[in-house]
């Protein structure tokens, strides 16, 4: 049983007329840290212990039968439709079945990597190579792109971040697949720079 | 029927704040777990925990079949499906029905009328609330573009296309061009269709500068009260900042009106549960305006609880067993003033760039008038699979002047480490004059944004 805001507001009535400025609780379950500031006023840091059990997941759809006209697909992810009526188009569901689509190409260049211009995620979030579920990729091996081109979108807590080429170029490797997670710094794309003379 | 257990399908504080009402009730708790919130703090609090998915919300909290499969398999008598994720998925609530699971919330039918957009206008015009002027536009791209142009002479300019499937700030376009509409419809309908699978939009006469002001229903299926109002003006793209109940410096009649037609508007769906009906109010014409109603708890519930007394889930709870209202309108009495600042992990300086990680260190204020609710401790995840939200610091005064000044102080106590986050926004925003008087629009936080750092 973890401490209530009230039973934190009740140990505060007693240490509020005690000569204390910090008073630290540890029990098999939490750990609560009062501090006193020097306005008088209180702060606390709770911490809630021990690791959860947790059980398996039902395999199988609920109860052996699909709920009939639920609009749950046989898969059972819901559609982007359903998706967005909840409230959360998170390109997630679609994307997902979108992702055999959307293999990692093969490179088109042989040569080493020499020469290469990367293209790394501003920050840690799932690869998107299309703006929307069920339509085309931005690029594909061979697309031309300038700096400003969106190359993918690399969605970070329901936020969709556009990530452009920065250079001028072929892409020439897709390192990730549709809907894979990448961290903070990872490839995403590697460009063949154009070459002096070259025009796009 | 009386709920013994209660499986609940959504993560973060909360599923922290059903847990704890449920545990006041003598309810037992199950909470559905994503592989990301195998370890958080609602896991470690919950009676049991159920393997719910990958940590893809698609795989998991988005997944119908998922939800429903771990309810059965824990034995629950009860789904509580928090906000966001699946908690206005009709298909949610018509598979509960099917598998003799009770839904804690409204009915499919209604989740359904509220749901679309141009459905929940119709349903407002019926219950005689005034809506924006607008109308809807023909599916045939080919004639929309003309129809547009006639129904914006009509409504007048600017206007705003918006997405009958859309809804919390997504699927609209303001167009204050005329020359721009037909494109922008054509552009709008392409998207709704990829975006949400159904093309129909809408034209509204778009009002840039109001103040949102929204009402809190409760209703048991037949008797709909209303828990008093709210002001959610201080936004972002339509992202609620803060909040605060009752809504400041509103004239008492244009209150009394916005009350009145909430609840008519709930009378009019024969309501079932929590639910807020949103509204554009433009206190200097006296006029408001229907925008969409929310049918389930909302993240700023807590400012509501704390000038009411009342513990929302607890009704919430009440009314899906089955049970009539047990407090009446006369019983509802507003004390004082509330306010709420979401803490989110977001880097507000850049952008407001959002900034997964792991929380070091979390201490906040405690002390009489002050609540946060959170599921943050030190060495808890941000995964970036989910929203930003990291806690919600509520504050009660007697008044509003007391509730400030005591948001203010209780600010400068919260510390959290390991992620960026907005508390350093909030400091600021709530010293500056415009928010101490009260009432600010819409575009306050812009207007703030834009003086303070320089476009933000």
């Amino acid at each position: 049983m973890e401490l209530t805001n009230d039973d934190v507001q009740d140990i505060l009535q007693v240490l509020d007329g005690l000569p204390y400025d910090e008073l630290h609780l540890e029990t098999a379950r939490f750990r609560l840290s009062l501090r006193r500031q020097p306005d008088g006023a209180w702060t606390q840091a709770t911490e809630v212990l021990g690791a959860p059990t947790v059980r398996p997941s039902a395999a199988g759809s609920p109860g052996g039968s699909r709920p009939s006209g639920s609009g749950v697909s046989p898969g059972g992810t819901v559609s982007p439709r359903d998706a967005a009526a909840a409230g959360l188009v998170t390109a997630g569901a679609a994307a997902a079945s979108l992702a055999d689509d959307y293999r990692p190409e093969p490179t088109a260049a042989t040569e080493a990597d020499d020469g290469l211009a990367e293209i790394r995620a501003p920050l840690l979030g799932t690869f998107y190579r299309a703006p929307r579920p069920g339509v085309p990729p931005f690029v594909s091996v061979g697309s031309t792109v300038r700096p400003d081109t969106v190359v993918c979108i690399i969605e970070t807590m329901k936020l969709m971040n556009s990530v452009t080429a920065g250079v001028s170029g072929t892409v020439a490797q897709i390192v990730l697949a549709n809907a894979q997670f990448a961290d903070q710094g990872a490839v995403l794309m590697r460009i063949r720079p154009l070459q002096d003379g070259e025009r796009p | 029927m009386i709920l013994r257990r209660v499986l609940i399908a959504n993560r973060g504080e909360i599923a922290v704040r059903i847990l704890r009402t449920c545990r006041r009730l003598g309810i037992e708790t199950v909470f559905a777990a994503s592989d990301a919130d195998c370890d958080s703090v609602p896991a470690r609090l919950a009676d049991a925990v159920i393997r719910l998915g990958p940590v893809s919300p698609a795989e998991s909290y988005l997944n119908v079949d998922a939800v429903v499969s771990a309810a059965i398999a824990a034995g629950a008598d009860a789904i509580h499906p928090g906000y966001g994720f699946l908690s206005e998925n009709p298909q949610l609530a018509a598979a509960c029905g099917a598998h003799g699971l009770v839904f804690i919330g409204p009915t499919a039918a209604q989740l359904e009328a509220v749901g679309d957009k141009v459905t929940a206008r119709a349903h407002a015009a019926a219950a005689g609330l005034p809506v924006v002027p607008g109308g809807e536009l023909p599916v045939e791209p080919a004639l929309a573009g003309a129809a547009a142009a006639r129904l914006a002479a009509e409504i007048g300019w600017p206007v705003l296309v918006k997405a009958a499937a859309g809804g919390g700030g997504r699927g609209l376009r303001p167009v204050t061009a005329p020359d721009e509409l037909a494109g922008t419809v054509a552009l709008a309908m392409a998207e709704a269709g990829a975006a949400f699978g159904d093309p129909r939009v809408y034209l509204e006469r778009y009002l840039p500068a109001g103040r949102h002001v929204e009402v809190q229903l409760l209703g048991d299926g037949e008797h709909v009260i209303h828990l008093g109002d709210r002001d959610c003006s201080v936004q972002r793209r339509y992202q609620k900042l803060v909040e605060e109940a009752p809504a400041p410096c509103l004239d008492d009649r244009l209150r009394a009106a916005v009350r009145q037609a909430a609840v008519a508007f709930g009378e009019h769906l024969g309501y079932l549960g929590l639910g807020t009906v949103e509204f554009l109010v433009e206190p200097d014409r006296g006029a408001f305006y229907f925008l969409e109603m929310n049918a389930r708890i909302q993240v700023e519930h807590p400012v509501t609880e704390a000038v009411t007394g009342l513990d929302l889930v607890a009704e919430q709870i009440w009314v899906a067993e089955g049970n009539p209202l047990r407090i009446a309108q006369s019983d509802v009495a507003l004390t004082g003033h509330a306010i709420e600042c979401r803490i989110n992990a977001e880097d507000w300086a850049d952008g407001f760039r959002p900034s997964p990680g792991t929380v070091t260190t979390a201490a906040f204020p405690v002390g009489s008038g002050i609540r946060v609710d959170t599921h943050v401790q030190p060495g808890a995840a941000v995964p970036p699979w989910y929203d930003s939200l990291l806690a919600k610091l509520i504050v009660w005064g007697r008044d509003r002047p007391e509730a400030v000044s005591r948001l203010r102080t209780a600010l400068a106590r919260c510390e959290i480490g390991g992620v960026p986050t907005t508390l350093g926004l909030h400091a600021q925003l709530t010293a500056t004059a415009a928010f101490e008087a009260g009432g600010v629009d819409t575009t306050f936080l812009d207007r703030f944004l834009l003086s303070e750092v320089g476009g933000g």
